[in-house]
């Protein structure tokens, strides 16, 4: 690695945009692998469409970040030069992709939870956030009815592609768990006015996840134990190994451009 | 002060025609202006401020979109315009013009349908066919070739066309 990582000061607005500017960007960048290796042509265009909506997010994300922190770090510099522990993603987005049914149901939990989560995050008393959300609202609300589709169609599908989504949701269901977490640092926002708990959003996306998971006839999981620790920089070990890929091209030529 | 401002309206007034010409690099007959994303031009202090919006957060036009700006605006001898993207308000389909949405039929793509949103997002959709007019279609793929458009085909004709996604 010919290049540093930066340091960033992330004060608790700083650390929030950083937090879902690295939900969008990781996930948008593992639904990117699928490109050219989808089971289906259409699967392929619309995993690709989703991702570039995410990475679209993402920068939008980035920018602010660093024009709140107001240190030179644009969003380049905070996609490409922070190490692994310093992402701030939820840990379920950079699980792997696995089998399309993983891909399907990772991007069922994540967006039934980001449908709601921008809709309300509309209402932010900061304008920067409150525009970012109206704008990811209307796309997360594609991605959504997109994977549910999916979901159900797997699910009431073949015993084999009901296995698979069946082992998708077992294997991916403890990290939904950290998708409501909050620490003081977003404590101090949300009674500012300027994030929303998304604790208010809990009873809506478990209706969502047991609406769409019965339809499929799956079963949601009854374990209650949930992991965490990406809010924090705790990651698991496949993180470090997709940013060397994402970073790689920046860390050997820095600033590289085209 | 008053030729100032008239100076200011007629920059303004050429620097609009100019920037209005622009097309949408993936949808070569729709100008930024029919589209709805050219939202305003403003003079300020002899400068001229363009500002566009985004259809998708990650619409990979945009940076195009602003490099043929600044170009349009340099062959009417404007130089160095401020080109500035918003996100507020969030584009919908619905600033799409009537002349946009007659011109995308006319290409082939079945124009997005007026009040768009999440109703027309999760209810029932029935888009017409650009070649035949049957509203007897259906949904090949929810996404299509751009970020904007989903892939339809119609059951009476049996052509496939895109679809202007609602949004």
């Amino acid at each position: 690695m010919a290049v540093a990582s930066i340091s960033v000061k992330e004060t608790p607005l700083v650390l929030y945009a950083l937090r879902r500017a690295d939900d969008a960007l990781i996930l948008g960048h593992r639904l990117s692998e699928w490109c050219g290796h989808a089971p289906m042509l259409e699967e392929d265009m619309a995993l690709a469409n989703m991702a570039l909506d995410l990475i679209g997010q993402s920068r939008e994300l980035y920018s602010y970040a660093g024009k709140v922190e107001d240190a030179g770090n644009d969003e380049d510099r905070l996609a490409y030069l922070r190490d692994v522990r310093q992402y701030r993603n939820v840990l379920l987005v950079e699980q792997p992709n696995g089998d399309f049914a993983h891909t399907i149901i990772r991007q069922f939990l994540y967006s039934a939870f980001a449908d709601l989560y921008w809709r309300e995050m509309m209402s932010s008393s900061d304008a920067t956030l409150a525009a970012i959300a109206a704008k990811s609202e209307k796309e997360t609300a594609y991605h959504l009815r997109h994977s549910s589709e999916w979901v159900i169609r797997l699910g009431d599908g073949t015993d084999e592609s009901n296995r698979r989504a069946q082992d998708a949701l077992e294997d991916l269901w403890a990290f939904t768990g950290e998708l409501f977490h909050v620490d003081d640092a977003e404590r101090s926002l949300i009674a500012e006015g300027v994030v929303i708990d998304p604790e208010r959003l809990r009873s809506a996306w478990t209706a969502t996840i047991n609406d769409v998971v019965q339809t499929a006839t799956l079963m949601v999981p009854a374990r209650d134990w949930m992991q965490k620790g990406g809010r924090s920089g705790n990651h698991s070990e496949h993180l470090g190994h997709l940013l060397s890929e994402l970073q790689s091209l920046q860390r050997s030529f820095p600033g590289a451009t085209w | 002060m008053v030729i100032a401002a008239d100076q200011d309206r007629d920059l303004r007034a050429a620097a609009w025609t100019a920037a209005a010409q622009v097309v949408d690099p993936e949808i070569p007959v729709l100008t930024i202006a029919d589209l709805g994303v050219l939202r305003k031009i403003a003079v300020v202090d002899g400068r001229v401020e363009v500002t566009i919006t985004p259809t998708y957060s990650g619409c990979p036009a945009m940076n195009m979109i602003a490099l043929e700006i600044e170009l349009a605006l340099a062959r009417e001898g404007i130089a160095k315009p401020v080109i500035t993207t918003v996100l507020s308000p969030a584009w919908t389909t619905d600033w799409m013009s009537d002349e946009g949405r007659r011109k995308l039929k006319d290409y082939g793509i079945a124009p997005p349908q007026p009040g768009g949103g999440r109703r027309a997002l999760f209810g029932e959709q029935q888009v017409a066919c650009p070649q035949c007019g049957s509203t007897d279609t259906e949904v090949l793929s929810e996404f299509g070739s751009t970020s904007c458009k989903a892939l339809w085909r119609c059951k009476s004709c049996r052509e496939p066309f895109d679809y202007f996604k609602c949004h």
